[in-house]
This record gives C-alpha cells, sequence and structure tokens, in this order.
C-alpha cells in the first residue's frame, strides 16, 4: 500500500522567535529552518511500516516556494521514495492546504495518510482534520501507537485522561503525537541518494481551487513578560508568604 | 446572532472547561446553546441546563456518541451549525480532534485555541508555543473556533435553560472504538485544580513523586510533570505540563525540580502564583516563579509538607 506524507517546513524548534518591531508578524529572516517536529514523526512511522513490509511506496509532499525542497529532500534522505512540492509563495490557511492535499489524494490513492497533529508555527492542528473530512476519511489523531491490521489501522491516541483506542477503515487519516516513534538521522550516502530521487513541482494555481485567505492577521505582539519574584530563604517563610502575601493557601 | 458550544463530557459529569468556553462564546455575543452529544448522558444535560447565560441545551443521546468519534461527531455538529453564527469548542483532545472536520465540511476555516475575543470575528491566540500572540479576524461567514480555557472564567452555574432532545443519529460507521485506559485519580483533573504541584527530571525517579502527593493532599492539587520527567518514564504522559501536554493556569503551581525549559513554561506561566523549588539557583524558572526556593528537594519536600 501506498502511504502519502504532508510535511511542513518550519523555524527549527531550538531558534527562539522574535516578533518584528512592526508587530506584523513573527521575523523569520535569516532564521534556520527545518522540517516540523511532528512531521517528521510522521515520516518515520510510514518508513518502519515500509520496514516492516506494510507500506510499498512512500510518497511526500510539501505546500510552499522553492525552499519547502530543502525539507523534501531531507525526507527522502530518511527514505521516502519520492516528493511532490505544491508550489506557492502564499500563506495559506490549514482549510486550503487541505483541499490541495485532497486533491494529491485523489492523484496517488495511498492507504493511509500520516501527518504531524500540529506544527510548531501557527500551531493550528487543523490539516489532518480537514484532510480527513474532505476525502471522508476516518482518522486517527494524536497517535501513539499505529498497528495495520487487513483493511483497518488501529490507533492508539493520547487523550486528556490517558489512552484511547480506536479501529478506522482503510483508507485513513492518522496524525502523530511526540511518543510514536523517534525519528532517525538521515545517513551520508541517504542524503546523496536523495539527490537523485523524484521531485515533482506542481503550481497551486494549477489545481483550480479558490484559494482566497479566510483570515487577516491583524497583529503578533510578543507575550506579556512576568517579573521574576523573590528568592525566599526557608520553607517557613514561603508558606507565610503564599499564605499572607498570595493569599494563595490557607 | 447565536453560539452553538460544544460540551465536553465523560457521559456523567460535565467539564469544568465548557464553563469557561460558555465565558467565551458570552464575549463573542447572541444566544447560546449547549450541545451534549454522548450516550446515557442525561446527566450531563442537566448540569449543562445549570450554566449561566445558556438558553437551550440540546441532547444528543446515542451509543454513536458515547465515545466522541470525531466522524461522527463532526457529522451531528455540522447538521446543527447550519442554525448558528459561532460553532465553539473547548480546545482539549476531543474539540481538537473534531473541530477541524467540521470547519472543512462547512467549506470555512477554524481559529484554534483562542485566548481572547476582541469582536464578532476577531480573536487572540498564541502561535509558536506561546512566544508571540496573533490577533486574528476570521473572514468567513461562519465561525468554528476552539477556546483554551486558561484565557477565561467559568461563568457560574446557577441558571436553569430548557432541555431539548435529538433524534438525529449521524454514523458514519468508519470508525469504532476498541478500548481506553485512563489514568485514576482520587485528585481533581489537571484542567480543573486551583493548585497544581508538579515534579521534573529532579525528582530523579518516578517513587520519589510520592513526596508531591502528600502536599498535593493537603492542597487539594493535582500533581503534574515536566516532559523531561515524562521522557525519563517517570510518569505516564497525561500528567504532562507543557506545550506539547496540558496548558493549565491555577492560582497556584509548584514546580519542584523542573529547571523551566520554554516548552514547560508554554504551558503554566498563565499560573496566578508560581512557587519553584529547585537547587540549582541559575534555573530559568526562577525567572518566571513569583517565590524561589534554592534548595535540596528531598529535604524541602518532607519539610513543606509538614508545615501545610
Amino acid at each position: 500500500m501506498k502511504i502519502l506524507v504532508p510535511i511542513k517546513r518550519v523555524i527549527d524548534y531550538n531558534v527562539k522567535v522574535r516578533v518584528k518591531p512592526d508587530n506584523s508578524n513573527v521575523d523569520l529572516a535569516n532564521v534556520k529552518m527545518a522540517i516540523n517536529p511532528f512531521c517528521e514523526i510522521a515520516v518515520e512511522e510510514a518508513i518502519r511500516l515500509k520496514e516492516a513490509g506494510i507500506a510499498s511506496e512512500i510518497i511526500v509532499v510539501s505546500v510552499g516556494d522553492k525552499s519547502c525542497q530543502e525539507q523534501l529532500r531531507t525526507a527522502l534522505a530518511l527514505g521516502a521514495d519520492r516528493a511532490i512540492q505544491i508550489e506557492t509563495s502564499e500563506t495559506l490557511d490549514a482549510l486550503n492546504i487541505a483541499k490541495l492535499l485532497q486533491k494529491i489524494v485523489e492523484e496517488v490513492q495511498p492507504k493511509l495518510v500520516i501527518l504531524g497533529k500540529q506544527s510548531i508555527d501557527s500551531d493550528n492542528n487543523q490539516t489532518g482534520q480537514m484532510l480527513a473530512a474532505l476525502t471522508n476519511m476516518p482518522q486517527g489523531t494524536f497517535a501513539s501507537v499505529v498497528k495495520v491490521d487487513g483493511d483497518k489501522v488501529n490507533v492508539t491516541r493520547e487523550v486528556d485522561g490517558g489512552l484511547q483506542t480506536i479501529a478506522l477503515n482503510l483508507p485513513a487519516i492518522v496524525t502523530t503525537d511526540l511518543r510514536l516513534n523517534e525519528p532517525r538521522y538521515a545517513s551520508l550516502p541517504n542524503i546523496m541518494k536523495a539527490k537523485r530521487k523524484p521531485l515533482d513541482v506542481k503550481p497551486a494555481a494549477d489545481f483550480g481551487l479558490d484559494l482566497s485567505p479566510r483570515s487577516t492577521l491583524l497583529k503578533v505582539t510578543p507575550p506579556a513578560t512576568r517579573q521574576a519574584g523573590v528568592i525566599v530563604e526557608s520553607i517557613d517563610e514561603l508558606v507565610d508568604k503564599l499564605k499572607n502575601e498570595a493569599k494563595v493557601i490557607s | 446572532m447565536s453560539v452553538l458550544v460544544y460540551a465536553e463530557h465523560d457521559n456523567q459529569n460535565l467539564k469544568i472547561e465548557t464553563l469557561k468556553t460558555v465565558a467565551a462564546a458570552q464575549a463573542m455575543g447572541g444566544e447560546i446553546t449547549i450541545l451534549v452529544a454522548g450516550h446515557n448522558c442525561q446527566a450531563v444535560a442537566e448540569q449543562a441546563a445549570k450554566t449561566n447565560g445558556v438558553s437551550k441545551v440540546v441532547i444528543a443521546d446515542n451509543a454513536a456518541y458515547e465515545h466522541q468519534l470525531a466522524e461522527n461527531v463532526s457529522l451531528l455538529v455540522t447538521e446543527l451549525a447550519r442554525d448558528y453564527d459561532h460553532i465553539v469548542a473547548t480546545a482539549l483532545t476531543t474539540g481538537k480532534n473534531f473541530m477541524p472536520r467540521v470547519a472543512a465540511l462547512l467549506d470555512v476555516a477554524q481559529v484554534s485555541d483562542i485566548i481572547g475575543v476582541e469582536s464578532e470575528d476577531t480573536f487572540v491566540r498564541p502561535i509558536y508555543a506561546g512566544n508571540a500572540i496573533a490577533t486574528v479576524k476570521s473572514l468567513d461567514s461562519k465561525k468554528v473556533i476552539t477556546v483554551r480555557t486558561t484565557g477565561f472564567d467559568a461563568v457560574a452555574a446557577d441558571g436553569s435553560a430548557e432541555i431539548v432532545n435529538l433524534d438525529t443519529v449521524t454514523d458514519a460507521g468508519t470508525s469504532s472504538y476498541v478500548s481506553e485506559e485512563l489514568t485514576v485519580s482520587e485528585r481533581p483533573d489537571l484542567g480543573a485544580a486551583s493548585v497544581i504541584i508538579s515534579g521534573g527530571r529532579g525528582m530523579q525517579n518516578g517513587d520519589n513523586f510520592k513526596l508531591l502527593e502528600g502536599i498535593a493532599d493537603k492542597l487539594g492539587a493535582a500533581i503534574g510533570a515536566s516532559r523531561a520527567a515524562v521522557d525519563a518514564g517517570f510518569v505516564p504522559n497525561d500528567m504532562q505540563v507543557g506545550q506539547t501536554g496540558k496548558i493549565v493556569a491555577p492560582d497556584l503551581y509548584i514546580a519542584v525540580g523542573i529547571s523551566g525549559a520554554i516548552q514547560h513554561l508554554a504551558g503554566m506561566k498563565d499560573s496566578k502564583v508560581i512557587v519553584a523549588i529547585n537547587k540549582d539557583p541559575e534555573a530559568p524558572i526562577f525567572q518566571v516563579a513569583d517565590y524561589g526556593i534554592v534548595a535540596d528537594l528531598f529535604e524541602a519536600l518532607p519539610e513543606l509538607e509538614s508545615k501545610l
């Protein structure tokens, strides 16, 4: 079976984010970019399913300008078989991304689509679920275990109170949580080989979709900062402060 | 103007987070209806009917909704959405799971995890793990919104709305519930607790989390953990507070043996009062703590327990 893995190019998770002085957005000029960590887990899960003989082909897809080819090449170096770049210079809403991915799903006909549960930039947590709705597929979000069993997939999900396991008819959508797996590193020979793997570029405009924005970003500000408080010398002083100054315990 | 609020519950009890979501809905304006979808969940509807400022509670009681499967619930909510301008759910795992499906079925965008309402179409939400705050204006005719409850105070529960039964059954038939492993605890939920005590890598192992239990019992607190403690295998992931775990804002948050990584701060920095216990005076947690104590937690915790 084929597995489709949509991935996103985002700011590297180690980089401290700064808001632009004019409050128009965050400043991404000259910062290190990487595959969104949750997407990396999605790629790894697809590779493991291929290594286990369950998947036959892994197709990675990303929506963005030419720079996202770097992340597609990384996914190819990790073990994906081919890549598709949907080219656009616009920053699209999750709904429009999902509509573009729907077209790729129709073309590729994957049995499983694995995505990260959210990207660490916009923190929306929407694309996988929206794609599931548009393609009329069931979804297993926030997955910590994925087990393909014939024409079904069992997904164990991280929910508020613990874990929930559900069974989905294939084809299905899975979105990854942190504990699903630990992604591997690409080896140098594989990075070299990835340069020769196919990467198709398809302009977003060619899909005939209305991709007009659904929201306007009015402003971006830094979060309120917390003032450091006091260092107390003893537990007695701490208990006294909590009772009499902060009045949070009685 | 009218708002549909999706109730978070376990078929027995309405979660307090729903009362906070209703507060957000009130800020959007208009008549508020709560939808209770579940199975054998009449008690939840009765609790929801007491929510202040709510005019109607709609209950969809069917086995198809028992486990909140996104495929079934999203069809139900999409069908009801016709009559409402705002469709609002709590940004907990249930709402996060099914709401984007509703948005896609309605062909509108979703505004996730809002912490503020500026007007009926403009919302405030954290991005980049809370390192930036965005103000977003939705251009769609219908607004599909999930609410991060730490931004809102719960409304009172002294109202009396009418309860309407709904016969609609939407069963997609593509997914089914298999099993559940829920953590059983006598303590309050992390999302509902007014006091939280969390342990980090400094706890050294899972057994040492017992040192937090006595204090938690005296304060009526929930027990949390940092991602470092979860990744080290000390405690299960559902205890995790942080960007990738639960976002909390209790009256009192006590961080024990937690260095204060950005990803942890993202989950607790809106707490009213923060206490840090750490033996490293340079730990970043002290920069956000109202009260810090530089001490060995294995000495400080028993002493704190004895003096509460």
